[in-house]
């Protein structure tokens, strides 16, 4: 019965929801006839002034980088909330809740693997501004690679010391380039480096900057993330 | 609609989306593993990006990327793809991922104190 109450209420929801996309139409233009869309303003902007390759890039860290601080702010405080949820007295730590035995050919590949992952977020988040990818992504790559580590290897361990100074730094490599543009005459995160050529790695002002902080502060958070998770153990009770 | 082909991806893509969601939002309301719970916010998560991301996709359109490429061959920016929408669901991720971050945090903070992740033998949820 409440299944079939559910199902209904869905169908409602996704009936009024769905008809209103079909009205907009997909791939459609869906703006004032007569006025610029606001998107090729954006790109306009992206290209001639700032001289970014990748516009999502330059939306986030330009055009909305307070924005992006506001999200580097919530993902810091959801770390920050899981870890203070599953605090426990010290007596556990170190003790794994996934035990296994990994083979000879998972070790062995991981510990080949990890510097490529690991470079290969380095990458994707210094040429965030010129090819598809940046902060965010580059580091959960480099998370990624910290999760194969901790797979393949039972005792391996990440200082969460480390991972804090790292963090922190990022943080505040973000939070003190928006405030130098105040002293640039500016606003708050103004672009005030030179901008540079297109499509050269030296291009876009702040934004490598700002997103190269990113990449760590993200790359370090994500691997406390999965460093807390993974030395959670279920058994007793708290 | 020019022609009838693109008219169906119209239904396709955005019926889809919708579709995902709803998946999502059943898991949430129906099932009673609190694990299977977060699963179906997270599903419900991946479907309202993929709605917001179709939005700024314009027909014909390519990636909001300046490449070398696209500055030979295009001289209008309005080539290309709505970027303020894929801006948007990279922080819709991100939100994404600190929610189901924190609640499964929860869920195993309920289970660590209850030892059951059935929500029908948490009392202490009834009021």
């Amino acid at each position: 019965m409440k299944k079939v109450l559910v199902i209904l209420l869905l169908a409602t929801l996704g009936y009024y929801v769905a008809g209103t996309y079909f009205d907009i139409g997909f791939g459609q233009p869906h703006f004032i006839k007569g006025l610029l869309p606001v998107k090729d303003i954006y790109l306009a902007q992206t290209v001639k002034s700032l001289k970014v390759s990748n516009a999502v890039t330059s939306i986030v860290v330009n055009f909305r980088g307070f924005d992006t601080l506001g999200e580097v702010t919530v993902l810091f405080l959801a770390v920050t909330a899981l870890g203070s949820i599953l605090y426990k007295k010290m007596n556990v730590l170190g003790e794994r809740s996934v035990l296994f035995s990994s083979s000879s050919i998972v070790t062995s590949g991981s510990k080949l693997l990890f510097p490529a992952i690991i470079l290969l977020g380095f990458y994707v988040f210094i040429h965030g501004h010129l090819s598809p990818g940046g902060g965010f992504q580059g580091g959960v790559i480099i998370a990624s690679g910290f999760l194969l580590m901790l797979l393949a290897y039972e005792n391996y361990s990440v200082s969460h010391t480390a991972l804090s100074v790292v963090e922190s730094l990022a943080g505040i490599t973000f939070a003190g380039v928006g405030l130098l543009g105040f002293m640039h005459g500016g606003t708050f995160l103004q672009n005030f480096l030179p901008t540079g050529v297109l499509n050269h790695l030296f291009s876009g002002g702040i934004i490598p900057i700002i997103y190269i902080a990113v990449g760590f502060k993200v790359g370090a958070e994500l691997t406390g993330v999965i460093y807390t998770v993974l030395h959670e153990k279920g058994e007793s009770n708290g | 609609m020019d022609n009838t082909l693109f008219g169906y991806l119209n239904y396709a893509v955005y019926g889809t989306a919708v579709l995902v969601i709803l998946i999502g939002l059943y898991g949430t309301m129906v099932k009673k593993s609190l694990l299977k719970v977060v699963i179906g916010l997270s599903v419900s998560d991946s479907g309202l990006n993929l709605l917001i991301v179709a939005i700024g996709y314009y027909k014909g359109g390519t990636a909001p990327i300046f490449s070398p490429g696209f500055l030979e061959n295009f001289k209008s920016v309005s080539k290309m793809v709505d970027p303020v929408p894929q801006a948007l669901v990279l922080t819709a991720i991100v939100i994404g991922f600190g929610v189901t971050a924190v609640a499964l945090a929860l869920v195993i903070r309920l289970y660590r104190h209850h030892g059951t992740l059935n929500i029908d033998e948490i009392k202490n949820l009834k009021w």
